[in-house]
């Protein structure tokens, strides 16, 4: 194992598909020349060329659209959105086309297709750059959906979005791009299976189910949590579909109380599915209700103070955690 | 393979009954309610699939939007497998999951059937972008209604076919009516073809009426394209006799307009050429039609007999399995192994309040 950024995890597990396979090719705005708007594609218009690492114009729609073709056809496209904040210009090639596909078509055109890209608020931008788009995407049949958080999960679960043989939304964290982490070293192949939750934090008194940006929260919560005798476990989703239920209600069924921290709004979201799903499948193990750290129900303000009071933060999860671990 | 030029006229005018007469059925089916959902028909627009399809090989890409009964069978689509589909039945050319608006038939390189205006004119672009990508001499056909000239999904996939010089025909089959509202009330231009020139492509207006003027248009610029590839725009100029779907009675438009059309008529007038010019009898054009009327109507028998598509297969076509770890064709299937869970035991559940006077609803 060594320590590289999330950034550069991204940038291996690109290069070893790109490699790998002649059908791979990387599309997307400024992913050639400016090597990346957040340098993810570095160095790769270099050792690939122009026919495999392709600038398109700003035409998310078109773009997109372009990939899926490609894509009934055989080749592999990974295509990036320069946020997914962006994808939304998208949606109907993403909704409509990737997925719908393979159904429509009595089975006959699977659409083995990448879109990656940063997800989730960031600092500071506004309302229309700060989306975190899971739960749109997880509403869709047909699509999967990853949010690894770490650079290890970074790399391990793009090289599998990337060979898979349906449309794979990865979802990265925008901030995370400089965070660094232990991954493998290049030469020993790293798959990480989407659908693999993973305990990042093992604890007996309370879980904290978390993905994305809500990763780091929820292990900073757990340690303080730990100084007033609260040993939390954290359990990061790292795939949001397909969803891994088992490890969810394994690790509920150990500590009987559970705290949902999600980085999307709360309506019809992620928490409201997983607490349905704890609720119906082991409905006897609680012994506190399902509580939910989420996004406040608002459009993403600029300003610094408000933005960190609609975002989801230790803090948060901290007070959910005590009100139901008393 | 035949070359384009030596598909012979008279199967192609065979080709062209077969569309009329399968649809005149389809139209018959709806009415007594054997179809559900939607139905546009293409009657009146034959000439433009079959003079595409005479001018291309079997292998070059095919992409259509909604009114797509015709381009599956001109792709060699049988027409027991698309009446099957607009039955629903499993025998249907996509296993009755697509119905009218979704036919496909990778197999005779049909890519659909959209029904969504303008979102499989980048789809086309994808798949010419492919055939460059692969180094083949595949031409991508891409038909789509003057209705999508106006989606930004059109503008967007013309500006990448010509930026990336896409080997791509983009096939406007103008029929004057973006369902109830006509080309003048939809579109700044005199001239849909006009718009190519935005994107640095040669257009051509042609007589979509004609079948051999559009083999022969269609066919200078499949060899254009073969010798290097490029991206280029077809206004093919047709008209539809039906309404836009089966619901709808056409009342925008009068019947003089609709007269003036049907003297046109693409059938007729390829029949007329052959017959001037001594390659078809009457009696063989009888034949023809009555072959083509036999095939439509054995074709209600076939979907008629046909199964449904089984429930228990409802979850197979979500996603494709194999090849990937993490497969799974029913994500939200409720967990089977909890092995291993610290199970507490089950204590029973309290009791209603309302049901428990003796208890006062206190807890057991």
């Amino acid at each position: 194992m060594r320590e590289i950024t999330y950034r550069q995890a991204l940038n291996e597990a690109l290069a070893e598909e790109i490699e790998r396979d002649p059908n791979v090719f990387l599309m997307g705005e400024e992913v050639a020349e400016y090597n990346g708007a957040y340098k993810v594609s570095q160095g790769l218009l270099d050792r690939f060329g122009p026919t495999r690492i392709i600038d398109t114009p700003i035409s998310e729609n078109g773009f997109a659209g372009l990939g899926i073709g490609a894509a009934m056809v055989g080749l592999r496209p990974i295509v990036e959105f320069m946020t997914f904040s962006f994808s939304l210009v998208a949606f109907d090639q993403i909704v409509n086309n990737a997925p719908n596909m393979l159904t429509m078509s009595g089975g006959q055109f699977n659409i083995p297709i990448t879109f990656r890209g940063p997800n989730g608020p960031a600092h500071q931008l506004g309302a229309t750059h700060s989306h975190a788009t899971e739960c749109l995407y997880a509403n869709v049949p047909g699509l999967k959906i990853c949010t690894p958080a770490t650079p290890r999960d970074a790399k391990g679960l793009l090289k599998t979005a990337v060979r898979d043989n349906n449309p794979v939304l990865v979802l990265e964290t925008e901030l995370f791009y400089s965070h660094k982490g232990l991954v493998e070293p290049p030469e020993q192949e790293l798959l990480i299976p989407l659908g693999q939750a993973e305990i990042k934090r093992e604890g007996k008194d309370v879980t904290i189910v978390c993905y994305a940006q809500t990763l780091p929260m929820a292990l900073t919560a757990a340690e303080q949590l730990a100084r007033d005798k609260i040993d939390a476990e954290v359990l990061d989703l790292r795939s949001i579909k397909p969803l891994d239920l088992p490890a969810v209600l394994n690790s509920v069924s150990k500590t009987h109380r559970v705290v949902i921290a999600e980085q999307d709004r709360p309506f019809c979201g992620l928490g409201a599915e997983i607490s349905f799903r704890i609720q119906s499948e082991i409905f006897d193990e609680l012994d506190a209700p399902v509580l939910r750290v989420a996004q406040e129900e608002v459009p993403m303000p600029y300003n610094e103070t408000l933005e960190k009071a609609v975002l989801p933060n230790a803090e948060k999860i901290i007070a959910a955690v005590k009100k139901i671990c008393v | 393979m035949a070359s384009p030029e030596q598909r012979d006229e008279v199967e192609m005018l065979a080709l062209m009954l077969l569309i009329r007469r399968f649809e005149e059925r389809a139209s018959q089916q709806y009415q007594a309610q054997k179809i559900g959902g939607f139905c546009h028909l293409y009657i009146g627009q034959e000439a433009v699939v079959a003079g595409a399809v005479a001018a291309t090989r079997h292998d070059d890409y095919l992409i259509t939007a909604y009114r797509d009964h015709a381009h599956a069978l001109a792709r060699g689509t049988s027409a027991d497998a698309c009446m099957a589909e607009l039955f629903g039945k499993a025998t249907g050319c996509s296993r009755g999951l697509g119905g009218s608006m979704h036919y496909f038939d990778k197999t005779n390189h049909m890519y659909g059937g959209h029904a969504i205006v303008g979102a499989h004119v980048p789809l086309a672009a994808g798949m010419a972008f492919a055939a460059k990508y692969r180094k083949e001499d595949r031409v991508t056909l891409c038909f789509f209604g003057d209705g999508a000239i106006n989606q930004g999904s059109f503008h967007e996939a013309l500006n990448l076919a010509g930026l990336f010089k896409l080997p791509v025909i983009f096939i406007c089959e103008n029929n004057f009516f973006a369902m109830g509202t006509s080309v003048k009330r939809s579109t700044s231009l005199e001239q849909i073809a006009d718009r190519a020139e935005g994107y640095d492509m040669p257009s051509e207006i042609i007589d979509g009426m004609n079948f051999r003027e559009v083999r022969d248009k269609l066919a200078e610029i499949v060899a254009s394209i073969r010798k290097d590839p490029h991206p280029a725009f077809v206004e093919a100029r047709t008209y539809r006799y039906r309404g836009h779907s089966m619901s709808d009675p056409a009342s925008y438009r009068t019947k003089e307009e609709l007269e003036k059309y049907r003297l046109e008529d693409p059938i007729t007038r390829l029949r007329a050429q052959l017959t001037r010019e001594g390659k078809l009898t009457n009696e063989q054009f009888d034949e023809l039609d009555k072959k083509a009327k036999e095939q439509a109507l054995a074709s209600v028998k076939f979907a008629e007999q046909s199964p449904e598509p089984p429930i228990d297969e409802l979850y197979d076509f979500t996603f494709v399995q194999g090849d990937g770890p993490g497969e799974s064709g029913n994500l939200l299937e409720p967990a089977e192994s909890q092995a291993g869970r610290a199970k507490k035991p089950a204590r029973s559940p309290r009791r209603l309040a309302s049901r428990s006077a003796s208890t006062n609803g206190e807890e057991e």
